[in-house]
């Protein structure tokens, strides 16, 4: 088993057997969502250094590309969820160029890019297309248990993805783009590929994220879809988990988004309050989040 | 001058930052297994012409060519392929790995054997510390280590800037035979270098630049007694 394997069966299965004994299942599914985008935040972020704020873009693009798929093409959702990953990936190539720039400028237009495609969305003038701010309903598949298990099937591939990238030479190629882009250049590395596939790659999965999303609630707008508060979430579960391993975003997710869910729905202002004070002490304290507390007293982290 | 058709010829190279002319028509030419040394003054262009030759950054007029051809528009994994490689005056490695990480990495991008890396660490005593995270290591042994990364690759062409800095002088003896040995086997190497009894232990060769042009070529000592050059380094 590669390192980080075992782990990640372990998550899955969890996720797979919690409904039977667990009746949150919106918490269980969203948990997984959180999941699946911590892990696309950390495949970009903890790999390549880029930080994508307007990462909810792909997620967005993967709900209405499924969404439109079902109804306009009549897939059936799953097929549909893998148009949805192709509409990201479609929006993440046309978006590459951003990658050029560099820290906060990238952070800066990634954001501004996620509002072009919300207000391209939206558009009351392509109603007919994508019902463009009274939103999406896709009650005639609606089918909460398959779309439970579907995401299920899209956690263990977000995390087969950071396991592949954790054993292998490309995931060795993307920390050294991400320590020293010019010395990898030297190392042979094609500097500028490496980092579209990690692009691609998070985006694909931003996409099947947001196209299982689509179908478990089945009726949604376009701003709940391409909510900032997506990426900030991710961002923040991934950074307080620890980025470039496998069990930092799952440990940021499972405690902060268990957090929000123990206090932020029923006192959402002690949460914002309580929110922050993670964010500055993570800051201050961890900046390289959770795991390094683990690795400082020796426990291995895959 | 050279004993054999030149591995790098540089042409008339120029490069520009804003109102500071870094490069102004630099020319120069490297055999297989030469050692020449670049020498001036802070600010006379020495890294800029090996970051121009490297292709971090493009040249604003000029020729760079490698075995005649020429590899201006090339990004730099292209030119690591061709067998230009280099090492920084401030080291580079990636800090987050380990040091066996580092060379396994520049190995397989490469394409060069798996085997090569246990000799590299060998050659550059690198290997008691393979386990280690590379931003452990003192600054001699990242020196060590962004050499060793640049020789996984197997360059014909190895471009040096100012590797003596900062080491003692046991450490200063044992690159300088690190480095005649990397030359003795056909690598031609470029250094960039102001600790001038470390380089005669190199070459004799050197060309002498101020103000992004060459003012001197020929050997190290006829340069310590031409009137320009030591007005530049005295007065510059």
């Amino acid at each position: 088993m590669p390192r980080g394997g075992w782990y990640s069966v372990g998550v899955v299965l969890l996720f797979a057997l919690l409904p039977f004994v667990y009746g949150n299942h919106a918490l269980l599914f969203n948990m997984m969502m959180y999941l699946v985008l911590a892990q696309g935040i950390n495949v970009l972020f903890g790999f390549t250094g880029y930080l994508p704020f307007g990462y909810v873009g792909f997620f967005g693009a993967g709900a209405y590309g499924a969404s439109l798929a079902i109804l306009l093409v009549h897939l059936p959702p799953v097929p549909a969820l893998f148009v949805g990953a192709a509409v990201s990936v479609l929006v993440a190539l046309l978006l590459a160029p951003l990658l050029r720039l560099s820290g906060a400028y990238f952070a800066i237009a990634s954001l501004a890019a996620s509002e072009v495609v919300y207000y391209i969305v939206s558009n009351p003038h392509l109603v007919s297309l994508t019902q463009g701010p009274y939103g999406i309903s896709l009650a005639q598949v609606y089918n909460s248990g398959a779309s439970y298990a579907t995401m299920v099937v899209v956690l263990a591939m977000a995390l087969a993805v950071v396991v592949y990238l954790r054993n292998s030479h490309m995931g060795l190629a993307l920390q050294a783009i991400r320590e020293e882009p010019i010395s990898a250049g030297f190392a042979g590395i094609n500097v500028v590929r490496e980092r579209i596939r990690a692009w691609l790659l998070s985006a694909a999965l931003a996409g099947l994220a947001g196209g299982t999303y689509a179908w478990h609630v089945s009726v949604f707008y376009p701003k709940s879809v391409f909510d900032l508060n997506i990426s900030v979430f991710a961002i923040v579960f991934t950074l307080f988990g620890g980025v470039a391993t496998l069990v930092g975003p799952i440990m940021g997710t499972l405690l902060l988004y268990g957090l929000y869910n123990w206090i932020g729905i029923s006192q959402p202002e002690y949460f914002q309050l309580v929110f922050g004070i993670v964010i500055v002490l993570l800051v201050l304290f961890l900046p390289n989040g959770l795991v390094s507390l683990l690795r400082r007293v020796k426990i291995h982290v895959p | 001058m050279s004993p054999s058709a030149p591995l790098l010829s540089v042409e008339r190279l120029s490069k520009r930052f804003g109102a500071f002319q870094a490069l102004d028509g630099l020319t120069l030419e490297l055999a297989p297994g030469e050692v020449l040394g670049l020498v001036g003054p802070n600010g006379s262009g020495k890294t800029t012409a090996i970051n121009v030759i490297s292709g971090v950054y493009s040249a604003d007029a000029g020729m760079v060519l490698l075995d005649g051809r020429s590899i201006g528009g090339l990004p730099i994994h292209r030119r690591a392929h061709l067998g230009i490689n280099r090492t920084f005056q401030v080291p580079k490695p990636f800090k987050g790995l380990t040091v066996g990480e580092n060379l396994e990495v520049a190995a397989v991008y490469s394409r060069a054997d798996r085997a090569e890396i246990g000799k590299c660490l060998e050659f550059l005593e690198l290997a008691p510390l393979v386990g280690r995270e590379a931003a452990s290591l003192n600054s001699a042994q990242q020196k060590r280590l962004d050499l060793a990364r640049a020789l996984i690759a197997r360059p014909r062409l190895l471009l040096v800037d100012e590797l003596g800095a900062g080491l003692n002088p046991v450490e200063l003896q044992r690159m300088a035979q690190t480095l005649t040995t990397i030359a003795r086997s056909g690598v031609a190497l470029l250094v960039v270098e102001h600790l001038l009894g470390f380089l005669r232990e190199l070459t004799s060769r050197v060309v002498v630049m101020d103000a992004g042009r060459e003012i001197f070529e020929g050997s190290l000592e006829v340069a310590a007694r031409d009137q320009q050059v030591i007005d530049v380094f005295l007065g510059g």
